[in-house]
């Protein structure tokens, strides 16, 4: 589903928003409430200006809608991989865009993520991981890094990262396993609308990711161990 | 202010905090014996995500967290141990990190001291990696909303990656040395999508002007630049005790408006003398070479004071 | 498996030994990292120095046996639990890191 065939499930006529390269912005009306947009397509490689252009859009909608909810659509190849990003300081920007997020979300601005086709790494820590909650449509994929890449970083034979990814529950990309570590709260199918709905009035404010993790089966230690921290002598 | 004497031992020379290990930085850093360590190695919460893939685990997973005092200070501290997996961050690392800024919020020390070394996320651990990175991001960010002062030093070998890059620019302030490296991308991945045109990942003085202390320092992605000595990152980590910044949406705006604003000035540049140039900083054209003292008597960019 | 991943390797030995080191608190001496290894000490109530390792170089059993044996004989010790992480260390690294974790039992 593009993002305009996803506008449309989730907001009928009632949105204005629009593609600008690969940043998508703009306003929607759901259950007569105004909700910003803001996103990427076309599997976006997040650079240092994509970063900015984001964050934006959030800065703004703090200053002039106070307490409008926000939805982030993500479809992100990651970060952009270049010189000239890192020599500006593509890690300085992307953390501003997650630090405009995070203060939305305290600010009162529910922040809702959503992952329509694709997310990974650097691209979904300051957009869907940021968000109070993130959630995905069944066919998204999430990783953290292409293979041939993962494979020349660890040294670990790419024939074996591959088929690790196909049903490993630490390496494969599908959604699913997301949603079993904790890290996507649930799926959307059917009402896109609906769900959205749900999510807004449902999300939980407080990082609920470990405790779910855990709940779920997928990630059985990490609640625990942050538990431990706190009740240690 | 205090009269305190800072409880350092008398070293007769430089100790270089990259050759350091992980608890090799603690034991010196901080104030003589005062680290007290929560989930030491002997309790072995180890990764349950290595072993299928060959590889042993390490006691501490790679990170050791505890609290301690830093120039009489209480002070919570974690340091990643490069050595390890490059400091990646796996879901037991990650969930230490959390627990570690969760605890701040509720016995509120006068700061939380990362030292920093990581290649970001813990490819091993793929999934759990990233989402452990993200809740070591959201933890420190509650613990900065609550008035803790969070402070990162940056000196290893490893430098600081991916995910960890992101997460040591949502701290109050960051030091760094010549030696240590901050940026999202390893220029070994950056050459493996698009070239050694792109990025020569062997070519070192090309890595460290590009990701280098000394480049961040001069743009301001770093609030100090120190000596690759112990002591040094040390009597900088006793000035950031007092760095504290609030983060608000002016001081946001602000942020955004620096940013923007570089990206503007900085043009096409792909080198960091002609960044620096077009940023109006460190004209002298010995910047790269001058040594670190020297360096800060520079003039840095018109930025905020911070 | 078409492409099994590499699988540790797991070692155990117990030396009888006559110098009980007493009680004390958990040592650590090394990483682990690539050549290099972690050590553990741990006092335990058996009258053995009781070896257990984790290995990512596999085969090398017979050496490990050499090598922490020839520890064991210089050093005698009961009542310590040595537990190692080892990502392909030579017996000399292996040697020193054993040293240096011994040397932080002796140290008050």
């Amino acid at each position: 589903m593009n993002w305009s065939e996803l506008a449309t499930a989730l907001f009928g006529a009632d949105h204005d928003i629009r593609a600008d390269g690969s940043l998508l912005h703009g306003t929607a009306t759901l259950a007569r409430q105004s909700i910003a947009v803001v996103g990427t397509t076309d599997h976006a490689s997040i650079g240092y200006a994509l970063a900015l252009r984001q964050a934006e859009v959030v800065l703004a909608t703090m200053a002039h809608h106070p307490g409008r909810p926000v939805l982030l659509l993500i479809d992100t190849q990651g970060q952009q991989l270049r010189r000239h990003d890192e020599l500006l300081g593509i890690n300085r920007a992307m953390a501003h865009l997650g630090c405009c997020i995070d203060l939305a979300r305290r600010r009162g601005h529910r922040v809702i993520g959503l992952v329509y086709d694709q997310a990974l790494s650097g691209g979904f820590i300051t957009s869907g991981l940021i968000a109070d909650g993130c959630y995905a449509l069944p066919q998204a994929e999430i990783r953290v890094m292409r293979l041939p890449a993962m494979a020349r970083v660890t040294k670990l034979p790419e024939a074996l990262l591959a088929e690790l990814s196909q049903a490993n529950p630490v390496f494969a990309p599908g959604v699913d396993n997301y949603v079993a570590m904790g890290g996507v709260r649930s799926l959307w199918r059917g009402d896109l609308a609906a769900a959205l709905r749900q999510a807004l009035a449902d999300t939980p404010t407080d990082d609920t990711r470990a405790v779910d993790g855990a709940q779920r089966g997928g990630r059985r230690l990490a609640a625990d161990v942050a538990q431990a921290v706190m009740d240690a002598a | 202010m205090n009269g305190m004497n800072a409880m350092k031992p008398a070293l007769p020379s430089r100790i270089s905090y990259a050759e350091c290990s992980a608890r090799e930085r603690l034991a010196r850093l901080l104030d003589a014996d005062t680290f007290h360590e929560w989930l030491p190695p002997a309790q072995r919460l180890t990764s349950p995500h290595l072993a299928q893939l060959g590889v042993p685990g390490a006691f501490d997973d790679g990170v050791a967290i505890g609290r301690a005092r830093l120039a009489g200070h209480e002070v919570f501290v974690a340091a990643q141990e490069g050595a390890f997996m490059g400091g990646g961050v796996g879901e037991v690392h990650g969930a230490k990190l959390v627990g570690l800024f969760r605890r701040a919020l509720r016995d509120r020390p006068r700061a939380v001291l990362l030292l920093a070394e990581s290649g970001g996320v813990r490819l091993h651990e793929a999934n759990a990696g990233l989402i452990a990175v993200s809740e070591v991001m959201r933890a420190l960010l509650d613990a900065r909303a609550a008035g803790i002062t969070v402070i990162v030093l940056i000196g290893g070998a490893n430098g600081c990656f991916g995910g960890m890059g992101i997460v040591a620019r949502c701290a109050d302030h960051i030091v760094m040395s010549d030696a240590g490296r901050l940026a999202m991308s390893g220029p070994e991945v950056i050459e493996a999508s698009h070239g050694v045109e792109e990025f020569d990942a062997r070519d070192r003085a090309l890595v460290w002007r590009v990701t280098g202390g000394r480049h961040r320092y001069l743009v301001g992605d770093c609030d100090q630049l120190v000596e690759d000595d112990v002591a040094a990152f040390r009597d900088a980590a006793i000035v950031a005790l007092d760095s504290h910044r609030p983060l608000t949406l002016p001081a946001l705006q602000d942020e955004h408006a620096l940013l923007q604003r570089r990206l503007h000035d900085a043009g096409d540049a792909i080198d960091a003398p002609v960044m620096w140039q077009r940023l109006g900083i460190a004209q002298d054209e010995r910047a790269p070479d001058l040594a670190v003292h020297e360096l800060r008597a520079l003039e840095r960019t018109g930025e905020p004071v911070r | 498996m078409s492409n099994p991943a590499p699988a540790l390797e797991t070692l155990s030995y117990a030396f009888p030994g006559t110098k009980p080191a007493g009680p004390f608190a958990p040592v650590l001496a090394g990483v682990v990292g690539s050549g290099n290894l972690e050590v553990l000490l741990e006092a335990s109530a058996e009258p053995v120095c009781r070896f257990d390792v984790q290995t990512s170089a596999r085969g090398f059993g017979s050496i490990w046996e050499a090598v922490l044996g020839d520890f064991q004989r210089r050093h005698d010790l009961a009542g310590v639990r040595v537990s190692i992480h080892d990502m392909g260390a030579t017996p000399a690294v292996v040697g020193l890191r054993l040293s240096q974790a011994v040397a932080q039992l002796r140290t008050p």
